[in-house]
């Protein structure tokens, strides 16, 4: 067998998987899609253990430096199969409570993936490009496909047209980026980069274009205007999606097109960075306070973690890069269990997305409240919760970098933070409910939600291994 | 395995822990079975703390009882227990206090029970841990984990504005730590090493030290609390419950205190001696000024609070007066009696506001008013628990005999050595404290009776004089005979005054 054929042999066996489940798709009658899911299901755990069974010792590049394989796209990988096959199931749950279950969910779902992986294991701009696109062409259809709700239609328009505006500016800035380097590999454009100063301004007009791109996907304000009307407008489930898996291929997408081509330039980004984390943490932090709509208020937080993500960033050393892959991880888990209560606490026809449905909650189901609480401090990052140790990780990158005022802003955010994830808390526990409805869920979502929860504090616990893990990932 | 060798740090902090999640795992459904497994849990903690008492050898001024596991290797981040003669007497507070949280709780607390235990068992364990752990990363994990049981025992069994309290309360003190955690963040990158003893002897230079020392400043003058970022104290005293008012008034308050002796002092002690000045002032602000706060308090349970704040200023100014007097006199010999002093009010405060709240409660339990005005001749239809609460009223104002007088009364002698005009400033409490402590008992307890339900009250009950009886003990014991203490606690202190004059800047 071609040698480049197994470096990319996940995500080949994806794509054929994806359309072997559009075909059991195209044929089925079963309401509930029960096949259709399913062999999604076992298409991710397949592709999931062909990850993790490949792992390369090195760094391998295939189809003339368009892409690689390396410890990082491979973890990444690993998590996102991991993290969507949970997704799905929240999914599966979410759709048939409020009737719109199709089929094309989970093949969207797939291509999605698809597109993620290529984004993690891109080593050309091109093929950033198209991993991107993928991702986004999926995630458009998705947020559309409850096509009788006008709030998801429009959350549909405004994503596909600000989402096209970003690919626009990223394509202009890898046109001008290819113009300078004559090459779309990013290896060749770290080795063949001329920074002299005439050239320089116009290498970090194009970073700038590119970077506005990888903004816009993240979620970083002022590239943010999206992400609330989107995170509210969608059915929760891909909500639920949008803000977990994708997040890991725009760090993918950030870290290769930043670190692994453009890193001579790296004086510019990290101002360039530093602008964007504390805009995000500010108006995150700040506008989710406000919020009355939870889907809303997490999105906000999305805003705000992001600020956070690019700490690691910033900070321009190996070990800060494993910070922000530690950071997307973690907050990829805990975005997973919040909106995954969100789902849980709705029924037909009825979406628990305000903050008030959460009243009382400790009354009808204390465990479930436990689970909320760990993943509100957890959000907030209070240890001994795992999201504690993401905002510790990338502060001490930064600080070992010396940007120790820069960390001192973005702990001032982080207990204005803290505010809005301890009002859910407050409802949860210091209220009184206004109705004793019992919650209505599958076992399956049930156990799935609480080890969710408790793995966010058994990691806060011993975060010692995901960070090695981390750290290894980018070591090379 | 023998009595010698068992990880007892350990097993002081997980015992409470896991007993705790049993507690709430048992549920509501077996209240009586919560109840006493509860006490059974915080009693056999305290017999732990016992044993760590009699194997501490108090002529050893270094860390005890060693414990040491990697935890995060990945950044030697480790679980590093120990305990030195700071740390012991606060310990034995902790464990001993839980012991009469819990005996309060037992019919007053009616609505989810195991929770209640569950959360004070587990912030126990995690208190415990502050007081020993030995890793910066560990203790900022215990430090603030505390404020998760804490912030719902405010909010779940709090007063009527228990939800404003209650994240005032966590926003306030969250503020404070992180801008220490940052600092930890920063000593690593120049010491390489999150261990505390190590921390100890980095040198850094002037500015740097003056930075970590805002930055640990607002963590510990937070939780303290040092006037002016008290403002937190009152609220939270007055909406938690008795309970909760008891835990943070005698045990969570003293953490801010031994934040300065373990951090500030050994790791910025040139920064601590270039901010002595303010640190003195502020002390003396908190003791005057508070002082006359707390007179004219109308609901008892802030009374209490304020004096809290104005008894911690002593803590404050006791650890912070031997720069003065070294730069004074040119002599150690005052600077240890006053740092003595202080760790003997924190001590002895814990068992007095305890004392405080715990009677208060009992009056709350059967009133359900805190106001002063509700009350008035309490004497005719309570005389035993008036003559406890004399006693301790008493210790409050710091009456000589009682623990409270002895550690006031070394600090205000110590701080002749630096200057007349601080030791002057602070024995204004000692009018103070008295005015207002037994101004408040005489417009509760003695008087005519004018109010219906004043008349129909019942004296304490069997339990409830238990727990009151207990804290007389303790509060008259070491009033009399303080020497085990400052027994324990001589060489650390010795220690760490040496350490706290050599100049390490670099």
């Amino acid at each position: 067998m071609n040698a480049d054929l197994i470096v990319a042999l996940p995500e080949i066996t994806l794509l054929s998987l994806a359309c072997l489940v559009l075909i059991v798709e195209a044929f089925s009658k079963d309401p509930l899609h029960l096949l259709t899911y399913w062999t999604a299901q076992a298409s991710l755990i397949v592709v999931l253990a062909l990850t993790v069974f490949y792992f390369p010792e090195n760094a391998q590049i295939a189809f003339h430096g368009s892409f690689i394989s390396d410890a990082m796209s491979t973890v990444l990988k690993a998590f996102m199969c991991g993290i969507s096959f949970v997704v799905f199931l929240y999914s599966h749950e979410y759709l048939k409570e409020h009737k719109c279950l199709r089929g094309e969910y989970f093949v969207l779902g797939l291509f999605a993936v698809l597109g993620m992986m290529i984004m993690a294991s891109a080593y050309s701009l091109l093929s950033v490009y198209l991993g991107l696109e993928l991702l986004s062409l999926s995630l458009y259809a998705m947020v559309a496909m409850k096509r009788d709700s006008s709030s998801a239609s429009e959350a549909a328009m405004k994503y596909f047209v600000l989402g096209a505006l970003a690919s626009g500016m990223l394509l202009y800035g890898i046109s001008m980026i290819y113009g300078l380097t004559g090459s779309l590999q990013l290896l060749t454009i770290a080795d063949t980069i001329n920074v002299d100063a005439a050239n320089r301004m116009y290498l970090v007009y194009g970073m700038i274009f590119m970077i506005i791109g990888i903004a816009f996907k993240l979620g970083a304000a002022p590239f943010h205007m999206w992400v609330p009307d989107v995170y509210q407008g969608a059915p929760t489930s891909v909500t639920l999606f949008i803000s977990t898996a994708p997040k890991l291929a725009a760090f993918a997408m950030a870290m290769r097109v930043l670190v692994d081509g453009l890193l001579p330039l790296i004086s510019d980004w990290q101002s360039i960075l530093t602008i964007l984390a504390v805009l995000s943490m500010a108006v995150g932090n700040i506008i989710a306070i406000a919020q009355t709509n939870i889907k809303r208020m997490l999105a906000y937080s999305t805003i705000a973690h992001v600020g956070y993500l690019f700490l690691g960033l910033i900070a321009g050393t190996a070990s800060g890069f494993s910070g922000s892959m530690f950071y997307i991880i973690s907050y990829a888990l805990m975005s997973m269990g919040a909106f995954g209560m969100v789902i849980l606490l709705g029924r037909h026809g009825f979406e628990a997305d305000m903050l008030d449905d959460f009243k009382g909650l400790s009354d009808r189901s204390p465990w479930f409240a436990f689970v909320m609480l760990c993943l509100m401090f957890s959000m907030a990052g209070v240890p001994p919760f795992l999201g504690f140790w993401s905002k510790w990780f990338v502060l001490k990158e930064l600080v070992a970098s010396g940007f120790v005022e820069l960390a001192g802003i973005a702990v001032v955010f982080s207990i204005i933070g803290v505010y809005y994830y301890l009002r859910i808390i407050k409802l949860m526990y210091f209220d009184k409910p206004d109705s004793m409805t019992a919650l209505k869920s599958s076992k399956q979502m049930r156990l799935v939600l609480s080890v969710n929860g408790i793995l966010i504090l058994l990691l806060g616990l011993a975060p010692n291994m995901l960070m090695s893990l981390c750290l290894a990932a980018l070591s090379g | 395995m023998t009595l010698n060798t068992l990880p007892i740090l350990s097993i002081l902090i997980w015992t409470p822990i896991i007993g705790g999640i049993w507690a709430l795992i048992a549920g509501d459904r077996q209240e009586q079975t919560v109840k006493y497994f509860s006490f059974a849990v915080s009693v056999l903690t305290f017999i732990f703390s016992v044993i760590l008492y009699y194997q501490f050898d108090p002529t050893y001024a270094g860390m005890q009882f060693v414990e040491e596991t990697s935890w995060i290797s990945a950044f030697n981040i480790k679980y590093h227990l120990g305990v030195d003669g700071i740390a012991l007497p606060l310990i034995l507070l902790t464990s001993f206090t839980t012991i009469l949280v819990i005996l309060a709780a037992w019919e007053v607390i009616e609505k989810h029970i195991s929770y209640y235990m569950c959360a004070f068992l587990i912030l126990t364990g995690l208190m415990n841990g502050v007081f020993m752990a030995l890793d910066a990363i560990l203790f900022y994990v215990f430090w603030e984990a505390m404020l998760i049981p804490m912030f719902l025992i405010i909010g779940i069994w709090g007063g009527p504005n228990r939800v404003y309290a209650t994240i005032k309360f966590f926003l306030y003190t969250f503020l404070g730590s992180v801008f220490m955690l940052v600092a930890f963040l920063y000593l690593y990158s120049v010491a390489g090493s999150f261990n505390i003893q190590a921390l100890h002897d980095v040198p850094l230079t002037l500015t740097a030290q003056k930075l970590i020392f805002v930055a640990f400043f607002l963590a510990f003058a937070v939780k303290i609390p040092m006037w002016p970022v008290h403002t937190w104290l009152p609220d939270a005293h007055v909406e938690a419950p008795t309970g909760g008012s008891v835990i943070l008034a005698a045990i969570m308050l003293k953490m801010g205190g031994y934040g300065f002796l373990r951090f500030s002092l050994p790791i910025t002690p040139d920064a601590s001696l270039f901010f002595d000045d303010v640190m003195i002032a502020l002390s003396l602000i908190a003791i005057v000024y508070i002082g006359f706060v707390a007179l004219v308090q109308e609901d008892m349970k802030k009374l209490i609070a304020y004096s809290s704040i104005s008894h911690m200023g002593f803590v404050t100014l006791g650890f912070f007066i031997p720069f003065s007097i070294v730069t004074a006199t040119g002599s150690t010999s005052g600077a240890i009696m006053g740092m003595e002093g202080a760790m003997m009010q924190m001590i002895s405060h814990g068992f007095i506001s305890a004392a405080m709240f715990l009677c208060v409660g009992v009056m709350y339990d059967r009133m359900h008013s805190r106001m002063i005005k509700d009350y008035g001749g309490v004497v005719n239809s309570m005389p035993y628990f008036a003559a406890f609460m004399m006693l301790f009223a008493m210790a409050n104002a710091g009456l000589p005999g009682t623990s409270g007088f002895v550690g006031e009364f070394l600090v205000i002698l110590s701080s002749f050595k630096a200057s007349f005009w601080i030791a002057f400033t602070a024995a204004i409490t000692l009018i103070l404290g008295a005015a207002y402590t037994l101004w408040m008992y005489k417009r509760v307890v003695f008087g005519e009776v004018t109010k219906e339900a004043v008349a129909e009250l019942k004296d304490i009950n069997g339990r409830e004089a238990l727990i009151l009886f207990l804290l007389a003990v303790v509060v008259l014991t070491f009033g009399i005979w303080p020497a085990p203490i400052f027994e324990i606690m001589h060489v650390s202190i010795e220690q760490l005054i040496e350490h706290v004059l050599q100049p390490k800047i670099l």
